[in-house]
């Protein structure tokens, strides 16, 4: 048993380590230049350049499709070494991390010439349109609709929780096509020009404060049929291809998050009336039990990297990830603001530590929805992991347009 | 990175599940706890036959040298089917000769071990000690008078090894339990299929192991292999759970389809595998003799016991009124979870023992 890099893996993190320190300039600190700032897409942009350049995006894509036609332990060894730093990533992360390996997948040959390695490259931002208003958890109950005439598709509807719909040129997007078929049987993807007419992407803000994502309105946007991903009636299992990327996606702590050191330096700054903080056992029960939350998700994806490394699958323990990492945040923070007593809910930046745990709290409500609810993660386990019975779906085999709340 | 039990391991993993299910389980719980027995003798020989005892006892003392990881695995499957044999109080004092012994007191141990003639067994507690940091018993001239319990596995031992105060504080001893001056008898618990024991000492002879600081180190070691061995218990308690789910109706059907009983049971999981892995990061510490070993260890106890307290509390629960008869298998798991988180130290004293270790390596 060990924790080191195989030679071959020591190699490229040596060498990605490297074209890293080399080229980080001025986001080896952090910057302004976060979501939110206005220099925040010209950026991202110069950064995903720079490593297409240098080969460090598509690290496990095959080459026919731009990619490096390497392994995952690569691009989990590069993704380590840049998250030292403090580089524009996100804004790529939903394009390239799900979108696009959904074109290739499922697209046709010349979708995925016009589309691929634009995104690579970073020219093009891309979006995905799956949730509505209707339609989160129950993601299949999407009642924006595409109708056809002729070789041209014309959507209505509105989608919701689209991160990045306001900074970016194109997006996926599931249509109910048959609203006479069972609700999962109707759907169809597609590929939308978010400059088209008739698209309007309108941020929505937070409780965090921030503004990350939209709803965004179609009226009458006209989609040529050459855009459609996948067959007619067949959105459903494109878009789990979306979502299995997805879960790989969201699901480690973010990186930069506070732990459970944060709440050590923290407890070791406050006076009780029994002295210290770090000294009340409540104390330290609260930092061993973030200490094993946030150290044991980290071992368990020690666990599937050394499946990788091997050539092999990942455990199902992986499932476990988020709804740990979100709940830890929430708890933390909380606990965190607690020990600070009464200026626990200052929020004018007296404090930045303290500061930097009232963001993880309000951002961590939102981290236990996104990509999966707590509940529906929970759902996941209890059936695929330990092979309990589904929910009753009344709904499931009744067509769409005939289904009514029990 | 290849953070996972070696392929010999994962062989012995294997094939210790295939002899355990198929010669242990519930039903020889039940029959260990309606009898009189001190350990279930057949399964004992077949055990020994088998070579556990051997496995971790260096080829020079008989046995057959394998690594801590082959220790961690049997008291997994040891845990899992709750089979009423001295064999993780055995692996655990193996650890504590290997570590804390002379090559004299090795040689005169270890090979009985490996043999199987030697049953060997560990114990802190003093019936009021509030920490493994602490014991009123003490040496005087190599002689002790005074009182531990319980002691698992006591009874049918040759060989206990206990804490008392030393030169330099609380550290190990040896004791005969042949010897002169030395009683044995049976103490009730809570858990009636592994039996306890009282030793009285009456200014008997007790022999040093190691010093103060190879206690601490073993006491890691212990918490590892107890960690294992409670996650093997956690995981039979959830299956046995999730089997039933699958099975019981109620409301026309089947009550895993519940969101209150089927996220009970993810619960159970999320724990068992965060435990898992801190659990076997304290394999790896314990077979790298790593920096790490005592962060390591603390967590993995930590988190052990919250897996298998919660695990065992909702098997009773999700069984409802069938699974609180004492018919039902349940009170084994819900028994064994007591027995288990008393029998090395409370969570909270670990809790704050694994605080200490990040303390140090934060100012180091």
């Amino acid at each position: 048993m060990d924790f080191n890099d195989t030679a071959p893996e020591a190699e490229y993190r040596a060498k990605a380590r490297a074209w890293l320190e080399a080229n980080i300039g001025e986001y080896r600190e952090p910057t302004e230049f976060g979501r939110g700032h206005a220099d925040f897409v010209r950026h991202s942009k110069i950064w995903q350049k720079k490593k297409y350049d240098a080969g460090y995006t598509g690290i496990t894509w095959p080459k026919s499709m731009g990619g490096q036609g390497l392994g995952p332990m690569n691009s989990i060894i590069y993704n380590q070494e840049e998250s030292r730093f403090h580089a524009p990533t996100g804004l790529y992360a939903i394009g390239l991390g799900m979108c696009i390996p959904t074109v290739f997948s499922h697209g046709t040959p010349e979708l995925i010439e016009r589309y691929v390695a634009k995104a690579l490259s970073g020219v093009e931002v891309w979006c995905q349109l799956f949730s509505e208003p209707i339609a989160g958890s129950d993601l299949a109950g999407i009642r924006t609709k595409a109708v056809k005439d002729g070789d041209t598709w014309t959507i209505d509807g509105q989608k919701v929780w689209t991160t990045n719909a306001h900074l970016s040129d194109f997006g996926i997007i599931v249509c109910r096509t048959d609203p006479s078929k069972p609700k999962h049987k109707g759907l169809t993807m597609f590929i939308v020009d978010m400059h088209a007419p008739g698209v309007e992407a309108r941020p929505l803000k937070q409780m965090s404060g921030g503004a990350d994502f939209n709803e965004v309105f179609f009226t009458n946007v006209k989609v040529h049929d050459s855009h459609r991903v996948g067959a007619e009636g067949d959105g459903w299992k494109v878009a789990l291809t979306t979502l299995m990327n997805e879960r790989l996606a969201v699901g480690g702590k973010p990186s930069h998050a506070p732990g459970y050191k944060t709440l050590m330096t923290l407890a070791a700054g406050i006076q009780t009336d029994n002295g210290p903080a770090i000294a009340q056992s409540t104390v330290r029960e609260r930092i061993a039990s973030t200490y094993i939350a946030d150290e044991g998700i980290k071992l368990t994806q020690m666990r599937a990297q050394s499946a990788l490394s091997r050539g092999e699958m990942p455990g199902p323990e992986q499932s476990i990830s988020k709804v740990v990492v979100a709940k830890t945040m929430q708890d933390l923070a909380s606990f965190a603001m607690d020990l600070n007593q009464s200026s626990g809910v200052v929020t004018d930046g007296s404090n930045p530590e303290l500061n930097r745990l009232q963001g993880s709290y309000m951002a961590s409500a939102g981290l236990r929805i996104a990509g999966g609810t707590d509940e529906i993660l929970r759902n996941i386990i209890a059936e695929r992991v330990l092979g309990l019975p589904g929910d009753m779906r009344p709904d499931k085999d009744t067509p769409y347009n005939e289904i009514k709340a029990m | 990175m290849n953070f996972d039990f070696s392929d010999d391991a994962k062989t012995m993993r294997e094939s210790a599940r295939k002899f355990l299910d198929a010669n242990a389980g519930a039903a020889i719980a039940r029959k260990s706890m309606n009898g009189t027995a001190t350990y279930d003798a057949d399964l004992w020989k077949a055990v020994i036959d088998l070579g556990w005892t051997a496995a971790r006892v260096p080829e020079e003392f008989g046995g057959v040298g394998l690594t801590a990881e082959e220790s961690c695995v049997l008291a997994e499957e040891a845990g899992r089917s709750l089979a009423p044999i001295p064999l993780t109080s055995v692996l655990a004092a193996t650890e504590a000769l290997l570590r804390a012994g002379s090559k004299e007191q090795q040689a005169r141990w270890l090979p009985g071990i490996a043999e199987g003639k030697v049953i060997a067994c560990v114990g802190w507690g003093e019936g009021n000690a509030a920490s493994p940091s602490t014991a009123a018993l003490t040496v005087k001239d190599g002689k002790a008078s005074g009182v531990k319990l319980p002691i698992a596995d006591l009874l049918g031992a040759q060989l206990a090894i206990i804490t008392a105060n030393g030169p330099k504080g609380v550290q190990l001893y040896l004791v005969d339990l042949g010897g002169a001056g030395v009683k044995t008898e049976l103490v009730e618990t809570l858990d009636l299929v592994r039996r306890s024991g009282k030793l009285t000492l009456d200014n008997a002879a007790v022999e040093a192991l190691g010093d103060a600081d190879a206690y601490q180190d073993w006491l890691d070691r212990a918490a590892i292999l107890a960690a294992f061995e409670a996650l093997g218990t956690t995981a039979a308690s959830m299956d046995m759970t999730v089997a039933y789910a699958k099975d019981r109706v109620a409301f026309g059907q089947r009550i895993g389809r519940y969101q209150g009983v089927k996220h009970k049971c993810a619960d159970m999981y999320i724990k068992l595998e965060l435990a898992r892995a801190h659990a076997l990061h304290g394999a790896w510490a314990m077979g790298a003799d790593a920096g790490e070993l005592r962060q390591a260890a603390s967590a993995a106890r930590v988190a052990s016991l919250d897996a298998l307290s919660f695990t065992a509390e909702e098997t009773v629960q999700l069984h409802g009124g069938i699974g609180f008869t004492w018919e039902s298998d349940c009170q084994f798991y819900y028994r064994r979870n007591r027995q288990l988180a008393s029998a090395l130290g409370s969570s909270a004293w670990w809790a704050d023992r694994l605080v200490r270790a990040l303390e140090r390596r934060n100012a180091a």
